[in-house]
């Protein structure tokens, strides 16, 4: 047994040796951010008192979610064998839409815990994960968690984990975060068979930028991996992606609350504060090196975030537009992937189309967004980025059907995404069926175990943003995982179909469709509105079509009452209080031509069936 | 009465009025109202401010009842005299409820009696009770007719007794001629009260009950389409799935069939819901309530106005005894009406009646929004011609809408 590292290695003056930078690659609610307590417990970087569960998530969100959005490095102090180590634990973001900041978060260890629940084996995004892990030739420990739990089955994941990365069983380390069995051992694991890391202490100042995170007090804090030479409090430093140079104001290490040091060494994890107050000056995968002195080459690897999905954000009341205009402004200070741009819609007014990295950040955004701006939002649905080649040869980026051209189209081109899915074998028929209606190209199958495949498919990303996941989910019965990266793009027999009320159209409803399925998305859409929009004083037809061509229709007949048979006696305040009511309610309605369209079924139009069976619940 | 009431300004405890109420009397009418908050069995639509004996308990009884009514009156007296509203003789008079005729005829008599002492009758007055044929002998509606009442409203509601046990109502169908035509011995005016659109009532129901309604000859009828209101116990069974829901094109279809029926049958429409047999035979308390009239609302729950202050009582009966006891309002709450206010009320009210509202009051929002009207056939292009909106038949089942388009601010 280990004890508690009785004296810490002072940060600047740590001999790398000493160092283990790791990572913990899991999955949702597999357990990572309780065993990161017990770590911080047991290495007493977190005083008892002061512990709460799942320290390092930040946000409320996270915590409820049980996902981990920004990435976060804890220095951790830990004895073995009578020495002390500096362990730094980096935590990385939990979800598919982040890959980008993953791959930089492993760029900046030398190994990784690959966390599996005892009791569901490994998922999709772990496996990719794990792959990444595996080509940055991070030395991986397999460890099971959760064994406490009844339902865990050590012995089968064992097996699985050790076929996936080579090697024994009986060399998957078994622990418990909840009951803190097995963490132990685990961190000494860590100690003896991550390597330390190497960097040349004397050549000029490298470190690899992976994290940013805005802080209303502090401006922008940057999380940073010292490759090589030092980096020192009130040096200048520089980008070197912009050139930008920044006076380092204060450096430090995480214990996890911010401890302020006299520098980092070769190897060595921690922060850095120039007073920057967007993170988009900090960028993760960018080298920071010293102005004076700089490096010649920079670490590499880095890349601009590309948003892939797109959605229009309009705010419920039209008088909450500059508040959503803020709030958004405030949101890209800390999260340098958000790209967004005004945009007017006929029907839904004044709002923003927002480019996000996937649906999750879609989702998440949005629901920060409400959440601590006090914001209705309706969010239209998700579209992808089209080249269209015109005949003219003009090529137009599209990210929202109201923008793309008519007529005179020569090509369209579509983003693609390579989509990993694994889950019980006997599922592949169902999900063989799901890809191959959102036109999907069968791109490989291996089993990992007797029970478990991994399917990998070719796919629009256009197929996934909108209802797939959940498709997924409900034909495997919970147990598929899905992860995808892009992978180019293709040509596609692309339309746009377009919604019309009373022979006027409502871009908000447009979509842009494979061919093959353009009557299928005008019948759903023209049976939802008819479900959704009230009666009115007049029959309102409601058509889908392709340009000029009507592919389906339906309509709403007209109202023939609106009235109340009785006064109510001498109760006219009543009557007057309903009028006012019924007016309020009008307010609220969309007016589309002359059809008011109530904001429910906006909402309730966009979004797709599963969603809408789950608010019900 | 609705079951809920307005929130308001509070009332004083004394009753007086503010000064606004008293500013032109000599151009408006004044009526009194008297609500009778008792029914002997509680129907499963009804959201009115009415209680069963065992609802009520003690100490709001049946019995007491007309002394606290005159308590009341009294009070009114004094409020209006002290308010410096000039006393005026009463144009029309409405006992409602509840079942006022659950109460003896006596008792109606001796608050009417009062109420006459107070302020005096017109002459030619209306004096209207609303009565369940249930609770009628021909004796009670000959001391009725004595003691003043020149009018009966008989709440039939159908001819159909599935229609009848849906409603919860507990009278026989036979009972309805009867009651009508001892009305008609004691020289009283008749009207009947039909619903329409109760779950299970089919199209040839409601014509059978319109067409019987018409047999017994009636000066009068009122047709309300069946409101499905939130917390009766019908609503419920509906919510339940026991009966099925009530349909807005089944209760428009219905409409245009009474119209059409009432109207071979030579009465006509004077009001969304109302139809008499001359002009003479409109209900003219209920014009009054429409035309802005004053009155004074007596008992729980009702409701009063005077000059554009409006109140309204303390619902619960021994609430509104209590008050009374102790020498004070039992008013809970009012309030003064704008000039935008009145504005809106005047729109709303008049529209719904046949005699129209003329386009001289609406405002210019309201006045442009005449053209569309008349261009989607709510309202008759010739009467706007000359003046008056006055809504066709489809118009009368959209009135809401209608008010709401010239009512566009």
């Amino acid at each position: 047994m280990s004890p508690m590292a009785r004296t810490a290695p002072v940060p600047a003056s740590t001999d790398p040796a000493i160092i283990r930078n790791f990572c913990i690659i899991a999955h949702i609610d597999h357990g990572k951010s309780t065993l990161a307590d017990r770590m911080l417990q047991l290495t007493g970087a977190v005083e008892q008192r002061d512990m709460k569960a799942q320290y390092l998530d930040r946000m409320d969100i996270e915590r409820e979610r049980g996902i981990t959005i920004k990435s976060q490095a804890v220095r951790l102090p830990w004895e073995v064998d009578g020495t002390a180590y500096a362990l730094n634990m980096i935590d990385t973001p939990g979800h598919v839409d982040f890959t980008y900041e993953v791959s930089r978060s492993l760029a900046a260890c030398e190994g990784a815990v690959l966390l599996v629940d005892a009791a569901q084996g490994i998922e999709a995004q772990t496996l990719a994960n794990l792959y990444l892990a595996m080509e940055n030739n991070l030395a991986i420990i397999p460890v099971l968690n959760k064994i406490d739990l009844p339902a865990a089955q050590p012995e089968k994941y064992a097996a699985e984990l050790a076929s996936l990365i080579g090697g024994e069983p009986e060399d998957v380390l078994m622990v418990s975060g909840k009951t803190g069995v097995g963490v132990e051992a685990l961190m000494d694991k860590i100690v003896r068979d991550l390597p330390s890391p190497t960097g040349d202490p004397n050549a000029p100042a490298r470190a690899m930028i992976f994290d940013s995170v805005y802080d209303t007090y502090r401006g922008v804090v940057t999380y940073v991996r010292v490759v090589d030479g030092k980096l020192s409090p009130r040096e200048r430093i520089q980008m070197m992606s912009t050139r930008a140079s920044h006076e380092l104001l204060e450096i430090g290490v995480s214990s996890p609350e911010p401890k302020p040091s006299k520098g980092l060494g070769v190897g060595e994890v921690g922060y850095l504060i120039t007073g920057v107050k967007d993170v988009r000056q900090s960028k993760v995968g960018d080298t920071v090196t010293n102005l004076a002195k700089p490096a010649a080459q920079s670490l590499g690897g880095y890349q601009d975030p590309k948003p892939m999905v797109f959605s229009g954000l309009y705010p419920l009341d039209g008088t909450d537009y500059p508040v959503l205009r803020d709030a958004l402004a405030k949101f890209t200070l800390n999260d340098a992937a958000l790209l967004y741009e005004p945009e007017t819609s006929a029907a839904l007014g004044f709002g923003f189309r927002v480019g996000f990295l996937g649906l999750l950040h879609l989702e998440i955004t949005r629901e920060r967004l409400e959440r601590e701006y006090n914001l209705d939002l309706i969010s239209t649905a998700p579209n992808v980025e089209y080249e269209v080649t015109l005949e003219d040869k003009t090529v137009l980026k599209v990210t929202n059907p109201s923008e793309y051209p008519t007529g005179k189209i020569a090509e369209v081109r579509e983003p693609m995404v390579s989509a990993t899915i694994l889950a019980p074998s006997e599922f592949v028929g169902a999900i063989m069926e799901l890809c191959q209606q959102r036109r999907g190209v069968l791109g490989g199958m291996d089993y990992l175990s007797e029970e478990r495949v991994e399917i990998r498919y070719r796919l629009p990303l256009a197929e996934i943003v909108f209802d797939f996941f959940d498709l997924l989910k409900s034909k495997t019965r919970g147990y598929g995982s899905l992860d995808w990266k892009a992978d180019g793009e293709q040509v596609a027999d692309l339309v746009k179909v377009d919604i019309l009320l009373q022979g006027e159209q409502v871009d908000a409803f447009s979509a842009i469709t494979h061919r093959d399925k353009a009557y299928a998305y005008g019948v759903m859409m023209t049976g939802k509105l008819r479900e959704l929009i009230p009666r009115q004083q007049f029959e309102v037809p409601i058509q889908a079509a392709i340009g000029a061509r009507i592919i389906a229709r339906e309509s709403i007949r007209a109202i023939r009452k609106d009235v109340l048979a009785k006064c109510y006696g001498g109760d006219i305040t009543r009557k007057r209080k309903l009028l006012e009511k019924q007016k309020e309610g009008k307010k609220r309605m969309k007016m589309v031509g002359r059809v008011e369209v109530p904001q429910e079924a906006f909402i309730a139009a966009l979004s797709s069936d599963e969603s809408k069976d789950k608010a019900r619940k | 009465m609705p079951s809920a009431l307005p929130l308001g300004l509070p009332a004083p405890a004394d009753g007086v009025l503010p000064a606004q109420a008293a500013q032109g009397t000599d151009t408006r009418n004044f009526g009194l109202y008297v609500h009778i908050p008792f029914c002997a069995v509680r129907c499963g639509y009804c959201d009115f401010n009415t209680y069963t004996a065992t609802e009520l308990g003690s100490g709001a009884s049946q019995d007491e009842y007309a002394g606290t009514a005159r308590q009341e009156l009294k009070l009114a007296g004094k409020a209006l005299a002290a308010s410096g509203v000039a006393g005026r003789p009463m144009s029309t008079v409405f006992f409602g409820g509840g079942t006022p005729t659950l109460l003896p005829a006596r008792d109606l008599a001796a608050v009417l009696e009062s109420a006459v002492e107070l302020w005096g009758l017109v002459p030619g007055a209306e004096v209207t009770t609303e009565a369940n044929p249930d609770s009628v002998t021909e004796e009670s509606l000959r001391v009725l007719a004595a003691s003043g009442f020149t009018r009966v409203s008989f709440g039939m509601q159908s001819a159909l007794p599935h229609v009848l046990k849906v409603l919860d109502r507990t009278h026989s169908p036979e009972r309805v001629p009867q009651a009508v035509e001892w009305a008609r011995r004691a020289g009283l005016k008749v009207s009947i009260d039909l619903i329409y659109g109760t779950p299970g009532e089919s199209m040839a129901d409601w014509r059978a009950s319109l067409e019987t309604a018409l047999t017994y000859g009636p000066d009068h009828v009122s047709a309300y389409a069946l409101i499905i209101e939130e917390g009766t116990r019908l609503a419920g069974r509906i919510r339940r799935g026991e009966v099925p829901p009530i349909d807005d094109d089944d209760h428009a279809d219905k409409y245009a069939v009474a119209d059409e029926v009432l109207g071979a049958g030579g009465l006509d429409w004077y009001e969304v819901s109302n139809w008499a047999r001359t002009a003479d035979d409109r209900c003219r308390h209920n014009l009054a309530y429409w035309k802005g009239d004053d009155w004074w609302g007596i008992g729980p729950g009702a409701h009063s106005h005077m000059g554009g202050v409006r109140w309204w009582n303390v619902k619960h009966p021994r609430a509104y005894a209590a008050a009374l006891d102790a020498g004070n309002s039992p008013a809970a709450g009012r309030e003064v009406l704008s000039d935008r206010d009145r504005y809106v009320e005047d729109v709303l009210l008049r529209v719904r009646l046949q005699e129209g509202l003329p386009t001289a009051v609406l405002d210019p929002g309201g006045r442009r929004a005449v053209a569309g009207l008349i261009a989607d056939r709510l309202i008759e292009p010739s009467d706007a011609f000359k003046g008056v909106v006055r809504l066709t038949g489809a118009g009368r089942l959209l009135a809401d809408a209608v008010v709401r388009r010239l009512l566009p601010d």
